[in-house]
Order: C-alpha cells, then structure tokens, then sequence
C-alpha cells in the first residue's frame, strides 16, 4: 500500500521521537504536564476528526471524554476488572453513546447542532450529578489502590511512577496519531472533507453523507473516549468535573488554536494552551478569561489556528 | 386544608416566574429572530441585571424604592451599552456567522462571569424590595412586589409588541428578520437594526435581572438556569418566533413550578435540557410551530 | 430501431406551499438521446430536473428509471442507480485540486462502501479521475486547486465529477452559463463525446446550443410540459412560439 503525503508522516514520525526523547530533558513537573498533555491532545484529535475534517461544531464532547472516564473508572472501581479492560469499557462506552447521539443529533446541523450536543452533554452531566451515590458526583470517587498498576503481556507498569505514565500516554498517543493518519489521509478522510466543503455536492455524488457523519462523528467519540478512560485510570480518580461544559470548550479552543482540519494542529494547540492555563493557575483563580478572551481573540484572527496558517502559507501538504 | 389555596399559591409562584422568564425568553428569541444567531452569554446579561440592582442598592441612598427605580433605569442602559459594544468589537467583525457567533459568545460569558467574580466576589448578596406591601387573600397573605413583577413584565412585553408591529423600527425589524439582502437594498440601515436588537435583547434579559433579586440573591453564577429556561423556551415556541416565545414562556414558567414540587432541581433540569435537545432533532420548528416544508 | 426508455414520469407533481412548481408532468427520455428542457424562467425545469435527482421529494407521482421505481429513493442512491446531475450554480469543492475532486466521484464508484477494502487501489481511483479530467480538457490541470480555476474551467470540472460517475443519464442544469463562445463551442463537443456512452438531459437557455445538441426538446410553462418535439417542430410550434420563443425574441 502506497502511502500518501509522506511529508506528514515522517513529521509525525519525528513528532514521536521527538516526544519520547523529550521525557530525558524535563523536570518532573514538566513531564507530568506533558503527560497531561498528550492524553488531552489524544481528546483533542478526536475532537478534531469532526470539527477540523468533517466540519461539524459539537459543544459537547465532553459527554465522551466523560464516557471514557466513567466507563472505565466505574468497572474497575465496582467490578475490580483489570485496567486494560477498563480501558477498553470506557472506549466502548464512548462509541456507544457516540453512535447513539451521533444518530439524532446529526438530524440537525450548524447552529442546532452546536445546541443539541450541548443539550444532550449537559443532560449526562446532569445525570452524573443525579446518580451521585453510584458515581461520586462531584466528590468524585478515587480508585483502590488495586487498580493503581497492571501487567500485560508480562510487562508490569506502576500507575503510580511518573516515567511509566509518561511512557503510556506516549504509546496511546502515537497509536492514535498514526491511526488517525491512516484515516484522515486516505480516501475516507477526503469523503469527510467533501463533507465539510459540500455536503449537497458530496451526495449528488452518490454519498450517503449521514453515513459519513455518523462515521466522523463515532471515531471522534470514541478517541475522546480513549482519551477520557487513560486520564481516569492514569490519575486514579473519577469525577463530575470530567463531563463539564469547560471540558467541551477545551477541546474546541486547543483545536481552534492548534488548527482545525491539520493532523498534529491539536497536539500544539493542546500544548500551548495547556501550559499558559497551568502558569495562569498559579497567578489568577479566575483563568476562564482568558479561556474566553481566546475563544474570541482566535475566532476574529485567527480562524485557521496555527499550522492551518503555517498551512495556507507555505506547508500544502500540512492537513 | 383546602386545594384551593395551595393552588392559587402555585399559580402565582408560576406567573411570578413566567414573567420573569417571558422577558429574558423574548430577548434571546429576538435575537435569534432578526439575526439568526444564538447568543450564549445571554444569561451573564441577565446576572449583570441583578448585580447592577445590588450595586445601586449599596451606592444610592434613600428609600429602597429609590435605588430600585434607579436599578431598572441603569441596569438596562449599562448592559445594552455592553451587548453594543460587544456587537461592534466581536459580531461585526465575524459576519455573524453562526457557528462563530457561539463560540465567541461562550468566550464573552466567561470574560463576563470571571470580570463578575472578580469584582463583586463569590457570596450571593441580597437586596431589599423597593416597598413591601401584602396583598391579603383569604388563606395567607402574598407579596405585593411579586405581582408588581408580573405588572411591569405585561407592560414591557405588551409596548414591545406594540413597537414591532406598529412603528418604523418594528417594521425595519420584520424587514430585516425577512429578507436580510432585500433590506438592505431598500435603505433599511440592517447593521444599525442588528447593533440595536443586539442591545435591546440584552436590557430584556437585564431588566428580568433586576426585578428577579429582591426574591432571589444575585450571584456571579445565576446566569446558568435562565439561560437555560430560556433556551426552552424560545427552542419549544418555535425559534424565532415572538408568539410562540411567549406562549411557551408562561407554559413553561407555571409547570417549572408544580415540577420542583415533583422532581428535584436536578431531574427537573435534565429533564428540560433534553426537551431542547429532542424537539430540535425531531421537532425544529418548535412544538407549537407549524410543520416545515 | 430498438429504443428504450430510460426514464419515465407519471403525473410527477411538486408544490411549495400553493405555487405548483411542476403539475402532473409525463416525461419520456429514451436511451442514448440528447434532450433538451427550455422554457421561460419560473417554468419549474430546475425543480423538474430536481425531481428526478430526488434532492427535492416530489408531491405526488412517479419515477421509473432503468425499469425500477425510484419515487421513493433517496439522492445518493439514484446516483449510484446511474443518474448524475451537474448544479446550476457551480458546485465544486473549492480548497480541493482538481484530481482530488474528481477523485471523490470516483471514489463512489469504484469503492461504494464507506468501510470495507476492497481491491481498488488509490491509484486506479487518480488513474480513472485523471482520464475523466482528459476528456473534458482539464488534463493539463490536475493539481490545481479547483477555487482558483477560472469560472469556465470550473464549469468543465463539474461535468468531469459528472462523467466520472459513469452515468446511464447525466442531467446538465444550464450548463454554459456564463461562459464564452468559444468556451461553449468547447462544451458542445464535450456533451457530444460523452454522449457515445450516456443519455444527457439538459436545462439550457441558449437556443443555439439546444438547435445544435438536441434530438428532442421538451419546452415547459409553468410547470408543465407545453410542447414536445424535435428542434424543427419545436421551432415552428405556435403556442411554444408564443409562449417563450416570442417572448424572448
């Protein structure tokens, strides 16, 4: 098989090598943060599958990261499975629900759409909120200390040691870029752009483009999935905050920064914002402004985000 | 004890809500209306409302009624000079495309949440009512300032649907709701007419915020549930259109109150954000709208 | 002669609201033809022609395409049944290149399920694209970004994504609007190469093209079909004469 665009992926190649050797050069702290940062990065390319490529705002996919979360923290909190099947219960959570909004929502589009999964992603928060007996609700619930590591295919990782963390968040994340190149580069990833450019086109070429929606629609949901089952089961601790409104604005902000529709756009948008919010923290409670100033700033100027620009500019291969 | 006063209290707790609700619901749904776009920070206006209400409450002395009247003159004025300014430093700049006008809106309601919170504080503060005066009903006695909320709602509703359907700027209104091209190319001034209802549909929702906080407390968060209701509301009368706000704005205003009699706030809430969610997947034209083409 | 019919109408109706864009129209087009469909503007071609793309559902009536009832399939799927249609307005993907748009026709063709693998390989998707790119002229031209191309080359392109489709009938709603003599010159060869291998219905306000390319034309008014006939009866047809000839002479 031929690859396409081979300039995009030896940059996600090096991208790779440049990360793993990155952990050798930080402090601790900073490779926390980088942990952090390459699984909420694995949520916003998930995210991007489906505002970036196909087009379509959704203000809710905090519902999935979430899935992920519970769906995993909960079987191994309730049913004391081993943490790569609660890895693999939360994926499949997340796709299911995605597929199941995915059907209705993808009913409506643009303005209504952008509602609707907000609607739909409040209600599971809400329901969180409501079952708190069996979820934590807000307390949350921390995972025994059982669930704290695991052994697979005789390898034994300790959730609980910084380089292991690392390490993981790094395998998933390269697993899903690379999985995401193949996607997004390929024929489907241009059905999904023929979507975006024109969806009346796109049919009267004999596409059923609710089909390729839903599609879009299921992978992004259920990478935010993948995303939300390793943070809950990497940090040991489940909990409301993890399906809130905020979380749904962050990946829309760390793809509309990095750049939507570019492969490696949420990557840099995840890292920037991540770091400006973790050295806002420290100075201001209220670093929600500059969330919002943001928003409003990157949707007056800077609407292509960062390699979108660098994209448009000079690097055509970049997408 | 008898149904009957428990009735009547339920009924005047609904309209007392549905008032309220009603002007914030119209702001948002005429919006929505002339611009085709939905303003998410809607509900901080309403919230600013409220705080402007306690801050009058703090600086102007006199009587309460005096820092009230004051309250309901300047909240508006402040807040629709801000949803101005917000329309010419961000709105026009975008177009008004849709799908940016929300995300720059969710950023608006952040900068205006945290501003809040960092000027007033994280406490909910209470404000007097500008006069108290019972009315005596056989079985209990009732605030006179509620019914007073629902007199001045009635009013603003009724000389607002006067104003659209009956002078230059209503039918500029209607014009542009219509046809915003065709508008434009017979003279009507559309960026002013979008600049303006920009602004009006902000002083709605802050006027409900004023009369809202003798009764509740003003707090920098309290922009969520009317957001929220009037999402219902405006989504459940059929987007856009006046009617059918107002309709669904009573309708939804006097069951929210035998609900959280049933239900718990919680339920109650998800059980209304699913409402949105549904009858715009399967019923976009609002329940009581007409079918679609 | 052995000739087949195509596609067939019956009493095939569209109202909005109480304008009854097309009214109980029979239609006939027998495989193999060049027709054309004229008529004043508001007579309900577009909508007619929409019809039978099925991106407008119809009121009442039926369509018969290939033997089959289609009346009730949606778009996409009388696409893959073999009916293409080229939009009035030029409707392409701007920020793709002119390869990757035709490519995504092809696509459907070659490779009609969104999920499975098959044997068809990207190349041969570029390979057929490319050829398809040729016989409209735009061989040269590949990897240009289809937005930038002038307005006639997009025209060009847009039967290129029609023909890349491979279709038992390709419908052209006005299809050299706005292009020039010789642009059009260039198109009336286009339509007659392809027509070797597939029957074109086209919506066309230049009387020269219709005289020039048609077998047949249908002429409607006000939603229905006034007239039917060759090029020489249609011309001498008093009431079309009336009707739409005379109006725009």
């Amino acid at each position: 098989m031929s690859i396409h665009n081979k300039k995009l992926f030896l940059l996600c190649l090096a991208t790779l090598a440049g990360l793993f050797v990155l952990q050798f050069l930080l402090s601790d702290y900073l490779v926390l943060a980088f942990t952090r940062i390459l699984i909420l990065a694995v949520f916003a390319m998930g995210y991007n599958v489906l505002m970036g490529y196909t087009g379509l705002v959704s203000l809710g996919h905090a519902m999935f990261f979430g899935a992920g979360v519970y769906g995993a923290g909960l079987s191994s909190y309730y049913l004391g499975v081993s943490l790569p099947v609660a890895f693999l219960a939360g994926i499949l959570a997340a796709i299911a629900l995605s597929f199941l909004i995915g059907l209705l929502a993808l009913r409506t589009q643009t303005v209504s759409f952008m509602i609707v999964t907000l609607m739909f992603s409040q209600a599971a928060f809400l329901l969180i909120l409501y079952f708190s007996e069996f979820t934590g609700g807000d307390q949350g619930l921390t995972l025994p200390t059982s669930a704290r590591s695991f052994s697979l295919f005789g390898l034994e990782v300790d959730m609980t040691s910084d380089v292991a963390r690392y390490n993981l968040a790094l395998t998933v994340f390269g697993v899903v870029l690379l999985g995401l190149f193949a996607f997004t580069q390929g024929p489907v990833g241009r059905l999904l752009v023929a979507v975006r450019e024109n969806e009346d086109r796109t049919r009267m070429l004999g596409f059923d483009t609710y089909a390729i929606k839903l599609l879009a629609f299921t992978v992004s949901g259920g990478i935010s999935g993948v995303a939300g089952a390793l943070y809950g089961l990497m940090f040991g601790y489940i909990g409301s905050a993890f399906a809130e409104f905020k979380i749904s604005i962050e990946a829309l902000l760390f793809t509309l920064v990095g750049g939507p529709g570019t492969l490696l756009g949420p990557l840099v948008g995840t890292g920037l914002m991540t770091l400006l919010i973790d050295r806002l923290s420290g100075v201001t409670t209220a670093y929600l402004i500059v969330i919002g100033a943001l928003l409003i700033v990157v949707t007056l100027w800077f609407p292509t985000g960062i390699l979108g620009t660098l994209r448009d500019r000079w690097l055509p291969w970049l997408k | 004890m008898d149904i009957v006063p428990y009735l009547l209290l339920a009924t005047l707790e609904g309209l007392v809500q549905a008032s309220v609700l009603m002007l914030t619901a119209l702001g948002l749904s005429l919006v929505f209306g002339v611009m085709r776009v939905v303003n998410v920070s809607h509900g901080e206006f309403f919230m600013l409302g409220a705080v402007a209400a306690w801050v009058c409450a703090n600086l102007i002395p006199g009587p309460p009624y005096v820092p009230f009247i004051a309250a309901l003159l300047i909240a508006p004025v402040f807040v629709g000079a801000l949803a101005w300014a917000a329309d010419w430093a961000i709105l026009k700049r975008i177009n008004y495309n849709p799908e940016a006008t929300i995300v720059s809106t969710i950023g608006l309601m952040y900068i205006i949440q945290q501003m809040t919170l960092i000027t007033f504080g994280p406490d909910a503060q209470a404000v007097e009512a500008p006069f108290y005066h019972t009315v005596r009903f056989p079985w209990f006695g009732y605030s006179g300032y509620k019914f007073f909320i629902i007199a001045v709602a009635i009013v603003l509703v009724g000389g607002l649907l006067y104003l659209l359907r009956h002078s230059k700027v209503g039918l500029y209104m209607r014009a542009t709701q219509f046809d915003k091209e065709t508008a434009q190319n017979f003279g009507i001034p559309v960026t002013k007419v979008y600049s303006g209802v920009f602004a009006v549909g902000a002083m709605l929702a802050a006027i409900g915020g004023v009369l809202v906080v003798p009764s509740q407390q003003a707090h920098y968060l309290m922009g969520h549930d009317p957001l929220l209701l009037s999402f219902v509301v405006v989504i459940v009368g059929g987007l856009g259109s006046i009617p059918g706000t107002i309709a669904a704005a009573i309708l939804i205003g006097m069951s929210d109150g035998l609900l959280s009699v049933f239900f718990s706030p919680t339920l109650a809430k998800i059980f209304s954000t699913l409402l949105v969610a549904l009858v715009l997947v399967f019923r976009p034209q609002g329940l009581f709208g007409k079918a679609g083409r | 002669m052995a000739e087949v019919v195509l596609l067939k109408t019956k009493g095939l109706t569209r109202h909005f609201g109480g304008l009854k864009a097309v009214e109980n129209v029979d239609f006939q087009i027998k495989e193999g033809e060049i027709r054309a469909i004229i008529g004043p503007n508001g007579a309900g071609k577009s909508t007619f022609v929409n019809l039978l793309s099925g991106r407008i559902k119809s009121t009442s009536g039926s369509v018969e395409f290939a033997g089959e009832d289609i009346s009730r399939m949606p778009a996409h799927k009388r696409v893959r049944k073999g009916i293409a249609y080229t939009f009035q307005i030029t409707n392409i993907y701007g920020s793709m290149s002119v390869l990757e748009n035709i490519c995504v026709a092809v696509h459907n063709r070659l490779r009609p399920s969104l999920l499975s693998r098959n044997h068809v390989s990207e190349d041969d998707i570029e390979a057929e694209a490319a050829e398809a790119a040729k016989t409209v002229g735009l061989g040269d031209r590949l990897e240009e970004v289809a937005g930038t191309l002038a307005y006639g080359h997009q025209r060009l392109l847009e039967v290129a994504m029609g023909l890349a489709l491979q279709p038992k009938l390709l419908i052209l709603d006005e299809p050299t609007q706005g292009l020039s003599d010789s642009e059009i010159a260039n198109f009336k060869e286009v339509v007659r190469e392809v027509n070797k291998t597939t029957t074109v219905l086209l919506i066309e306000h230049n009387m020269d093209v219709v005289m020039t390319l048609a077998e047949q034309i249908t002429v409607m008014e006000r939603g229905t079909v006034l007239a039917e006939g060759t090029p020489d009866a249609i011309m001498n047809n008093a009431a079309v004469q009336a009707a739409y000839l005379g109006a725009s002479a």
